[in-house]
């Protein structure tokens, strides 16, 4: 086909795949440039901006998320391979790790469960569906790992991805005015705590502050990931 | 790199094929976490090529959650209609599990007296 107007050109190009996988990674990559401009503020989230983009191009264009996803899925693909590389941090962290295991494995179970179970109530209690609960309650983990789960026990994966990153942004935005005012000063419980609220997005605010925290809340989201796992399929059995 | 990227797919592979053979509710992903660390624990040492590309791909982690955000437009008429108890159960359990988890491990280690080596925070 001779495209001969833009027109022409944009009803070409706005089927293909290789469109909207780069429109993706510019909208990204102005996310980025933000988010280094303000300082790496935490209220100016690289992923909350490309989504906002996206989807007001998507919008404006009319194009289908369908459409859209044909190109982008190139992208998301690559979650399923960077969840089995979060191995090899936690394996070179190991050493550490086994020495405060009695400290991180009690938090980790209360840190799990407050989360799971908090969520849920107050959003049921203010009158959310079933299908929005089983959606939220995989959010605190990173985001392949709560899609799978929320797919798995009948959620919908695409809106717990959305939570997720809702939730990465409270945990890094609160994380240090929070721990400040409870007068936690070990870099080890603080780093931690994040990780496991907040997965990848509290963990990039870590090692913002602190290497050790960064350290700790990497080997959360690790082992949040596998807990919440196992965990939220059961209680979602119990449940609904 | 070509190297590296092999071996996850297989880990995620082997981790797929389990999550499906044996019904596990757990994701395949995660599995194949699971047999990469315990392939790793066995072996007794990560390589550099391993390690170059898993930090190559876990630096960029954030820009690959931008697709599946993106899915909130399929949610429209639900967030227009949820939206608040979905943000309150967000921000108030991620302020929950926060506190519960740091005040929970600052215990634990009193308890068991594995106080912080040099690692303190003095704000």
């Amino acid at each position: 086909m001779i495209a001969s107007t833009p027109g022409d050109i944009w009803v070409y190009l706005a089927d293909t795949p290789l469109l909207w996988l780069t429109v993706t990674l510019i909208a990204y990559g102005i996310g980025y440039i933000a988010f280094t401009r303000s300082r790496s503020n935490p209220i100016v989230n690289p992923v909350a901006i490309a989504a906002a983009l996206l989807i007001g191009l998507l919008v404006i264009t009319d194009t289908s998320y369908e459409t859209y996803f044909d190109g982008a899925q190139f992208v998301h693909f690559l979650l399923g391979p960077a969840t089995v590389a979060l191995a090899v941090p936690l394996y070179n962290n190991l050493p550490r790790v086994r020495r405060a295991a009695l400290p991180m494995m009690a938090a980790l179970a209360a840190g799990v469960v407050t989360a799971v179970t908090v969520a849920l109530a107050v959003a049921a209690a203010l009158g959310a569906e079933t299908q929005s609960l089983l959606s939220l309650a995989p959010k605190s983990v990173t985001t392949p790992i709560a899609m799978g789960i929320s797919e798995r026990i009948g959620g919908l994966p695409s809106l717990s991805a959305g939570l997720v990153v809702a939730t990465g942004i409270t945990g890094a935005i609160v994380v240090t005015p929070l721990l400040n005012l409870l007068r936690i000063h070990d870099w080890r419980a603080r780093g931690f705590a994040v990780g496991i609220a907040a997965h990848g997005i509290g963990t990039a605010r870590a090692f913002q502050v602190n290497q050790i925290a960064g350290v700790f809340a990497a080997v959360a989201m690790g082992l949040n990931g596998l807990t919440t796992a196992i965990l939220v399929p059961v209680l979602a059995n119990l449940f609904f | 790199m070509l190297r590296a990227f092999t071996l996850l797919l297989i880990c995620q592979l082997a981790g797929e094929s389990t999550a499906v053979l044996t019904g596990l509710p757990i994701p395949g992903p995660v599995v194949g976490l699971a047999y990469l660390l315990i392939g790793l624990m066995v072996y007794r040492k990560s390589t550099p090529w391993l390690d170059d590309t898993a930090s190559g791909l876990l630096r960029h982690l954030s820009l690959l959650f931008v697709p599946a955000s993106v899915g909130l437009i399929q949610h429209a008429d639900r967030l227009r209609a949820e939206w608040l108890p979905l943000l309150a159960g967000v921000v108030i359990s991620t302020i929950a599990a926060i506190a519960v988890g740091a005040l929970t491990f600052v215990a634990v280690t009193r308890l068991t007296g594995h106080p912080a080596q040099g690692e303190d925070h003095k704000p």
